[in-house]
């Protein structure tokens, strides 16, 4: 099955919304999806893919605009490092699969430190300045192999 | 005297984060408060000077849980200011979509935060190794109530085909028939739910509860209704306002709404539940009986069964609705503003969701309230905490903590809702 990138984020909320925002630029199509990060729907939407991406705005106290990447079949990922108005969020999506056995074979974070998750704001200069250096990055992870 | 404080910084499986504190002196409270921060009345401050238009679609992005609840509510509100009667087969959509949200919120809730508090499991992701097939089946549920909502609403998260009057699209007879056997599925995995969750340990924690809830005469009321209770409320959601007040403490930013005469409340599972026992279809009645419920409950830590029969209840209002589905003849009846004033409620899966606007003549929003559920069992939660407390005052500091987490969650607070954050902080004194 195709690789997947899926943007996360809540359109009214800030920072929040740079997920969908990676996703537009890449131009939304069944490659790359906006989703809201719910648990249930994310672990069956990436279910019987071999190569996930998900793009998300997190909050680890870096400077915002600071790009993370974590190979998330490596190493966990901490409870609440995505954004989320929610109790359960992507980052517990990936361990609740992981526990269940439902995590894809490779499937990687690219997250994006946010700065205002305030309702009703755009993206913080920052936020918006790094949405083309994760484009690239995405663009390198999902190209297909000779293989 | 011994004085003790127990500081948690993040009270974790609630919606949004918030704080408690409570003070011990010896074994006994004397100060507690349950707070909440996020400033207020910001949707509100929002919302005026937009068109009434923007009010289901704004006010449904309050909540990732419960955006049907918020809309719902909306449109009743305006429906209401503008003098509106939709059609029957759009009262059934509405009904439809709300199906799928109280699925969805009640599996997420029954499954991956409050079964845990009784397991001994930290999170749903430590339980997921010992119960793979219970959190797998917790998910599905949760799933395909998602589905429903996304079918009807255009989409999963802050559905946008609802608007005022109806939905900008009925769905078809085709569209609805494709989740029949998944929702029978559903109605059979809630059944079982119920008689799992029905084999937890409860604490013994009978409360003497105002409940208030909507009422239908023929129906378990969801999407309308009037608001009753068991101290002999029955009013019309128009007189919210005379009955209900919302009341500022200092220590939350969430407004404490009491009623103005006797205080606290409950809204939400138990209340329904102790309301409308006998508007429950018979598969729910049966499965809450087999489960052991009466027909009230007024243990908080039982609405985990209530939940669960809810979703059962859930389940065969939407099989019943697919099945007698006919579609509209045109999906929403066009509105015309007028100035003036409307209420609506809805019955969100923690309780009622109440929203009050005022219009000017060409439905520009002047004032608006948007009461949600949390922000009413707020005082609640608080005085089940101050009664609460005693019985296990004794414990260890990190077992009172696990104790008092679990009776907040009883009421699934939607703190993002009723605005963010949540810490929890026990000083003993």
């Amino acid at each position: 099955m195709d690789p997947l990138v899926i943007g996360i984020g809540n359109s009214a909320r800030g920072d929040d919304a740079v997920g969908l925002r990676v996703v537009e630029a890449l131009g939304c199509s069944d490659l790359a999806v906006e989703h809201d990060g719910e648990p249930a729907s994310l672990i069956a939407l990436w279910e019987g893919r071999q190569e996930v991406v998900l793009v998300d705005a997190i909050s680890s106290g870096e400077r915002p605009g600071t790009v993370v990447e974590v190979d998330i079949g490596e190493s966990e990922l901490p409870a609440g490092l995505c954004h989320s108005t929610h109790a359960l969020g992507p980052a517990e999506a990936a361990e609740l699969a992981r526990a269940l056995g439902k995590l894809p074979p490779r499937i990687r974070l690219l997250g994006i430190e946010g700065a205002d998750y305030s309702f009703g704001a755009g993206l913080s200069p920052e936020v918006e300045a790094a949405v083309d250096q994760v484009v690239r990055r995405v663009k390198e992870i999902i190209r297909p192999t000779a293989d | 005297m011994t004085e003790k404080t127990i500081e948690v910084d993040y009270l974790a499986r609630v919606e949004g984060e918030g704080a408690m504190y409570v003070k011990m002196e010896e074994d006994k409270v004397v100060d507690l408060h349950f707070k909440i921060f996020e400033p207020p009345r910001f949707f509100e401050a929002f919302l005026r000077g937009r068109s009434y238009r923007d009010a289901p679609d704004i006010t449904s992005r309050i909540c990732g849980i419960c955006p049907v609840a918020y809309q719902t509510s909306a449109v009743n509100a305006i429906e209401d200011a503008f003098g509106m009667t939709v059609s029957e087969p759009i009262r059934e959509l509405r009904k439809l979509i709300y199906c799928g949200e109280w699925i969805e919120s009640h599996a997420l809730h029954v499954y991956m935060l409050h079964a845990p508090d009784f397991l001994g499991y930290e999170s749903a992701i430590h339980m997921a190794p010992d119960f793979p097939e219970i959190v797998e089946q917790g998910l599905r549920l949760k799933k395909i109530g998602n589905d429903l909502l996304a079918l009807i609403g255009g989409r999963e998260i802050h559905p946008i085909n609802p608007r005022t009057g109806g939905f900008f699209r009925a769905p078809t007879r085709a569209e609805l028939d494709a989740l029949v056997d998944d929702l029978q599925w559903a109605r059979e995995a809630a059944v079982a739910t119920t008689a799992w969750v029905a084999r937890f340990d409860f604490a013994d924690f009978e409360q003497n509860y105002e409940f208030v809830a909507l009422s239908h005469p023929d129906e378990y009321a969801v999407v309308d209704g009037r608001i009753i209770s068991n101290r002999g409320l029955d009013i019309a959601v128009q007189e919210w306002g005379d009955v209900f007040e919302e009341r500022h403490v200092e220590w939350s930013n969430a407004l404490h709404a009491v009623v103005k005469e006797r205080g606290a409340f409950m809204t939400g599972p138990n209340a329904r539940y102790s309301l409308g026992f006998e508007k429950l279809y018979p598969i729910a009645q049966r499965t809450a009986r087999a489960a052991g419920l009466g027909p009230t409950c007024s243990n908080p830590f039982k609405s985990i069964i209530i939940r669960a029969v809810e979703m059962v209840q859930a389940c065969e209002e939407a099989l019943r609705i697919i099945d007698r589905y006919v579609a509209p003849e045109s999906p929403f009846v066009d509105a015309t503003p007028q100035a003036g004033e409307g209420h609506g409620a809805s019955e969100a899966p923690r309780g009622i969701c109440y929203h009050r606007y005022e219009f000017d003549a060409d439905g520009v929003i002047l004032d608006c309230q948007i009461v949600p559920p949390t922000s009413q069992n707020q005082l609640r939660i608080e005085e089940d905490l101050w009664n609460y407390v005693p019985q296990y005052a004794h414990l260890a500091d990190d077992e009172l903590q696990w104790q008092l987490e679990q009776a907040i969650r009883n009421y699934d607070p939607c703190i993002s809702c009723a605005t963010h954050f949540l810490n929890l902080t026990v000083e003993r004194g």
